[in-house]
C-alpha cells in the first residue's frame, strides 16, 4: 500500500472527527480522541463502520482498546487495508 | 488525572444530564405491593419499568415452591457447581429448559448477564470472529470482549449491511458466531430472525439468538421469536434469562450441539461463581410451567401492548418500530426525556428514563414496560398523562 493511501485515510479520519466534534478545533493527527477531541465510545464505533465501508475491510472494534490518537487509527487501518 | 479524579470526572458529566434532586437511575423503591404498584418516596406508584412481562412476581405458585426450597435445602448454595455440586434443582431445570426448546442440551447460569458471558466466551476465541447487531446488550459486547474474538458490528436489523460485512471476512466466516436478540430492549423492535437464517446458512455460520425479552413473550408457547417465526431448528443457541418473564435470577443456553456441554469445563462464568440459590431455582420452575402453559397470560400481555402503543402513536410520539412490551418513546434533547420521565412521576407513574449514549445513536428514551398484570385502566390513564404531557413539551419546542 502507498503513502498516498495512508494519507487518504488520514484526510478521511480527519475529516470526519471533524464533523463529529462541530467544532472548529484543527484536528492534528497527535490528537487523544477521547480526551481532546470527546468522542464517545459508540461514535467511535459508528466511525469504525463507516471506515469499514469507506476501505471495504473488516476492523475489529476489539482492536480498539489499543487505540487513543487519530494517528494511531490511521495506523491500525493503514495496517489492515494493506494486509488484505 | 488519578483513578479516583476519573470516577469524579464521569459522576460530574452525569451531573450536568441530571439536575440537582434527580434521583433517575436506581430510583430507591420502598415497598413493593404488586406486580404494578410500589412505593416511591411518599408516592403510590404504577410500575411501568420493570421487564415483569406475565406479571408473575407474586405468583402464588412460584412463591410456594420457593419457600418450600428454602426449608429443604437452605437459602444458598454456598459455591459452584463445579467445584461444590449440582442439586437437584439445577438438573432438572436445565432438563426443562432443554424440552421446552425441544433441544437435547440446556445449561443454567447464575444470571442472564453471564449466559451471555459464558455462552460466547465458551463459543469463541482468539482468532474467531463474532459478527454482532451494533445494537447488541452490554452483556453480549461483554462476553465478545472477553472471548478474545475479533468483534465486527453491524447496523441494526439491517440484512444488506450484515451481509457485506459478512462477505468481507471471506474465510473466516467458517469460524463465525452471529448473535441477534429475538426484541431490543431499548425500542422493542424484533430480529428480523427469517433473513438473519438465510445468511447464515448461505455463508455457513453459526447463530445464537438472546431471547431475554422474548421469551414468554412471543410465540405460542412463549419461547420466543424462535416460535414465532417458526425457526426453532435454524438457531443454534438461544440464551435468555429469568429475571424478566419468569421473575427471579438466573439465565441459561440451550442448544441442540452437543458441543454445548463442554462449556461446563471451559467456561469461567459458569465455572466460578456460586451456582443459583434453592429458592431462585425452584421458583423459576414454577414460573416455566406458568409460562409455557401462559397463553391467556400472553394475550392479556399482547392487548395491553397494543392499547399503549396506538395510544401513545396517536398522540405523536415517535416510537420504536414494533408494538411489543416495550414501548419506547423516542424524544429530541436529553431535557426533553427528562423533563416527560419527572412529570410522569409526579402523576404517580414510574417508567425508564435512557439517555445517551445507553441509548442507540445519540436517542434519549422514556422506556415504559407493559405486563399481562397492568387493566386497561392503568394502560389508560399512563396513555392518557403522556398525552397530557406531549401537549407541555410540544408547546415548548
Ligand atoms: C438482551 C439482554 N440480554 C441479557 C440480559 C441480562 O440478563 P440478567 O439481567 O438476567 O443478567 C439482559 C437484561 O438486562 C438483556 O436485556
Amino acid at each position: 500500500m502507498t503513502e498516498s493511501n495512508y494519507d487518504e485515510i488520514m484526510q478521511l479520519l480527519c475529516d470526519r472527527l471533524s464533523s463529529l466534534t462541530n467544532s472548529d478545533t484543527q484536528i492534528t493527527p497527535e490528537m487523544n480522541m477521547i480526551s481532546q477531541l470527546s468522542i464517545d465510545s459508540i461514535k467511535l464505533l459508528n466511525l469504525i463502520m463507516e471506515i469499514e465501508d469507506t476501505f471495504d475491510v473488516s476492523i475489529p472494534i476489539n482492536a480498539l482498546t489499543d487505540i487513543q490518537t487519530v494517528r494511531e487509527l490511521a495506523d491500525l487501518v493503514h495496517k489492515i487495508k494493506s494486509a488484505s | 488525572m488519578n483513578l479516583l479524579e476519573k470516577l469524579d470526572a464521569a459522576a460530574a458529566a452525569r451531573k450536568s444530564l441530571l439536575p440537582n434532586g434527580v434521583g433517575a437511575f436506581g430510583i430507591p423503591i420502598e415497598e413493593v405491593f404488586s406486580a404494578t404498584e410500589a412505593r416511591i418516596g411518599d408516592r403510590r406508584v404504577l410500575l411501568f419499568g420493570t421487564n415483569n412481562y406475565l406479571g408473575l412476581t407474586f405468583a402464588p405458585e412460584c412463591i410456594r415452591a420457593a419457600h418450600e426450597a428454602i426449608d429443604k435445602e437452605g437459602t444458598g448454595t454456598t459455591g459452584s457447581r463445579m467445584a461444590n455440586g449440582s442439586y437437584f434443582g439445577h438438573r432438572a431445570l436445565e432438563r426443562e429448559f432443554a424440552d421446552f426448546y425441544q433441544c437435547s442440551s440446556g445449561i443454567v447460569f447464575t444470571t442472564g448477564y453471564q449466559a451471555n458471558l459464558g455462552t460466547i466466551s465458551g463459543l469463541v476465541g482468539p482468532g474467531d470472529t463474532v459478527l454482532i447487531d451494533g445494537d447488541s446488550h452490554a452483556s453480549i459486547y461483554d462476553g465478545c470482549i472477553l472471548s478474545g474474538a475479533d468483534i465486527i458490528r453491524f447496523k441494526h436489523n439491517d440484512m444488506v449491511d450484515m451481509e457485506k460485512r459478512l462477505r468481507r471476512l471471506g474465510d473466516r466466516v467458517e469460524s463465525t458466531l452471529i448473535i441477534a436478540e429475538g426484541i431490543y430492549s431499548m425500542l422493542g423492535d424484533q430480529a428480523p430472525l427469517a433473513e438473519i437464517v438465510k445468511l447464515k446458512n448461505a455463508y455457513n455460520c453459526i447463530l445464537l439468538l438472546d431471547e431475554a425479552h422474548s421469551l414468554g413473550v412471543l410465540g405460542k408457547t412463549g419461547q420466543g421469536l424462535v416460535e414465532k417465526t417458526g425457526l426453532l431448528k435454524e438457531v443454534d443457541f438461544i440464551t435468555g434469562t429469568f429475571s424478566k418473564s419468569l421473575c427471579s435470577i438466573g439465565g441459561f443456553c440451550v442448544s441442540n450441539h452437543p458441543q454445548l456441554e463442554q462449556l461446563r469445563y471451559i467456561s469461567h462464568p459458569y465455572i466460578f461463581t456460586a451456582s443459583p440459590s434453592p429458592a431462585t431455582i425452584a421458583s423459576t420452575r414454577a414460573a416455566l410451567v406458568l409460562l409455557s402453559k401462559g397463553s391467556d397470560l400472553r394475550k392479556q400481555l399482547w392487548n395491553n401492548c397494543t392499547q399503549l402503543y396506538s395510544q401513545l402513536k396517536e398522540t405523536g410520539y415517535l416510537l420504536g418500530p414494533d408494538p411489543g412490551p416495550v414501548i419506547s418513546a423516542i424524544l429530541d434533547t436529553p431535557q426533553q426525556a427528562l423533563q416527560v420521565w419527572q412529570s410522569l412521576l409526579e402523576h404517580n407513574i414510574y417508567v425508564n428514563l435512557i439517555l445517551p449514549p445507553a441509548a442507540p445513536e445519540g436517542k434519549s428514551l422514556v422506556r415504559c414496560s407493559v405486563n399481562a398484570a397492568h387493566t386497561p385502566e392503568q394502560i389508560k390513564y399512563v396513555g392518557d398523562t403522556f398525552a397530557k404531557l406531549y401537549k407541555m413539551i410540544s408547546s415548548r419546542s
